[in-house]
């Protein structure tokens, strides 16, 4: 044996060793104090106001109940329209899109979808809804939020698809199972922990977007459920709030950083329990 | 019935069987270009067990998978020839797949109970052909249990998810779902193969049970298996049909030099 190789070889190991390390310290360091940050400030201004009460005018008490309403609402529209049409498009293309350029098309534009900047889903919508009919609306926030949830549904079902074995199709299909059958009643089944791991995703994606909004249900200051007028919600709120001068705004933008990233990490948590129940 | 088709046909192999199930003439299968069946010409025998016997490659589960034609489900591949079965070419692109499916079973070599209860496993495959009520459907259930040897250990679970019974109860589960749905036809491929020795007992003791209702054709690479279990054999390589016939005679005294080296172990 070559001692000096191996010796060699021990010191390589120990160089990347340590640049990973530092890697990993550097990627930590940022993160934490993100957090720190969010969580000291957030605290503070964390109370049982923000659930009762409207945005106020700078200088006057309140809370967010507008906006968390509003983000509720249009996060729950986005998720409705976009999730069976993200689960059947994914359905086409693991199933059904095994001939043809149709599917690997289809496949290859998703992904550029997936990430997309979402400021250019907002502005899309913008030109081809808001634009025309004239005024901003919730109805338009949700068909962005729709819009990008779509491209992560689309693909969490398609792979998800793919993971069910080939054996599991043939034994429905020897069965004498129509395809239909086969895809609803056995691989959808399944499938099902993973294809709701990746609703729960995409709702935790759209709950923190700010640039779709902007440009399509834009801001409200009250309280107001009407999906044809513009509508509050949290990401806009902070946004607006925490480039103003008044100390009281921002209090309120934190409080709502820390409630959607509470919102998401709850999110994240259910995703993962249900996908780890499943397997 | 079958004489008028009988005749004028090839010559088969050197088995002479009086009451075939299926007949398959000059089957060809292909994997886009590559040639995976050549000129396959054999007879099966109903209510018997046909062993495929032949080393890995040799084209023994496709042959199987023609029977009901699965390959269907893949882009690219095709199959040229014909099989009669009851007197009707299953290859003719008019032939209705689910009602083939219905008389031909198959179960594969690793166990895929659905990922739902016993019960419904059982229920999924008979649903799909008749209505029963549900004191019907009991009865369905409890008797294709009962046919698959599985009934005792499992009377008491019928709600629990078939995921969670051991390998060997999980292929007789399948064997149940298969022949819940009155199958004439039974195939089996390679279903031993990811079982221990005593659930491979089992199936073989089970495999015995069936032939009295069905016809059953059985892919092993086990040759001890296909001499215990099969009626005839067949013997396969790359591609072509070498020997068919009677199981006792492919097994002592083979006709072809390479099904004798391939059983006795020289080669394979």
């Amino acid at each position: 044996m070559d001692i000096a190789i191996y010796r060699r070889r021990r010191v390589k190991n120990s160089v990347m060793l340590a640049a990973s390390g530092l890697a990993i310290a550097f990627g930590l360091f940022w993160l934490g104090w993100i957090l720190t940050t969010l969580l000291l400030e957030g605290f503070v201004a964390l109370r049982w106001s923000l659930f009762t009460q409207m945005t106020p005018p700078p200088g006057s008490d309140g809370g967010l109940l507008n906006a968390i309403t509003g983000s509720l609402v249009m996060a729950f529209f986005g998720t409705l329209i976009g999730t069976p049409v993200g689960i059947l498009a994914g359905t086409y293309l693991s199933e059904y899109g095994k001939r043809g350029w149709l599917a690997p098309a289809t496949r290859f534009i998703n992904d550029i979808l997936l990430s997309a900047p979402s400021i250019v889903i907002g502005l899309f919508v913008y030109t081809v809804y808001v634009a025309p009919m004239k005024h901003f609306s919730a109805w338009a926030g949700s068909f962005a939020l729709a819009l990008i949830v779509i491209p992560v549904v689309v693909r969490t079902t398609d792979d998800m698809l793919k993971l069910v074995p080939d054996s599991m199709r043939e034994a429905a299909i020897a069965l004498g199972a129509p395809n239909w059958k086969m895809i609803t009643l056995i691989l959808y089944r399944a499938a099902r922990a993973g294809i709701v791991t990746g609703v729960l995703l995409a709702v935790a994606r759209i709950s923190g977007e700010t640039a779709p909004l902007l440009f399509t249900a834009l801001n409200n200051q009250f309280w107001s459920t009407a999906m044809t007028q513009p509508m509050a919600n949290l990401p806009i709120v902070i946004f607006q709030f925490s480039m103003s001068p008044y100390e009281d705004w921002h209090r309120l933008a934190w409080g709502g950083a820390i409630l959607i990233t509470f919102g998401v990490l709850a999110l994240n948590i259910c995703a993962r329990v249900v996908f780890r129940k499943r397997m | 019935m079958l004489n008028s088709i009988a005749a004028g046909l090839d010559t088969v192999a050197e088995a002479q069987i009086a009451n075939p199930k299926l007949r398959v003439r000059d089957l060809n299968f292909y994997y886009g270009q590559y040639h995976a069946l050549k000129a396959v010409s054999m007879d099966v025998a109903a209510n018997m067990v046909t062993a495929f016997i032949g080393p890995s490659g040799c084209g023994k589960s496709t042959l199987l998978r023609t029977f009901n034609r699965l390959y269907e489900l893949y882009p690219n591949q095709r199959a040229v020839g014909e099989i009669l079965f009851d007197g009707e070419n299953i290859l003719a692109r008019k032939h209705d797949l689910a009602l083939l499916r219905a008389k031909i079973g198959m179960v594969f070599q690793k166990p895929t109970p659905f990922p739902m209860s016993i019960y419904d496993n059982i229920a999924f495959g008979v649903k799909l052909y008749e209505n029963l009520t549900r004191p019907e459907m009991d009865e369905r259930v409890e008797w294709a249990l009962s046919k698959a040897a599985l009934w005792k250990e499992v009377k008491d679970k019928l709600n629990q998810s078939g995921n969670g019974l051991s390998g060997g109860q999980q292929q007789r589960l399948v064997i149940a779902r298969c022949i819940a749905i009155k199958p004439e036809v039974i195939l089996l491929d390679e279903p031993c193969s990811a079982l221990d020795p005593i659930s491979t007992a089992h199936i073989e003791e089970l495999v015995h049970e069936l032939k009295r209702d069905y016809t059953v054709i059985i892919v092993t690479h086990n040759m001890q298996q296909a001499a215990r279990v099969s009626d005839y054999t067949a013997y396969m390589y790359l591609g072509e049909l070498i020997e068919f016939g009677d199981t006792d005679k492919i097994f002592t005294t083979p006709s072809q030099k390479a099904t004798e080296d391939y059983i006795t172990g020289k080669f394979g």
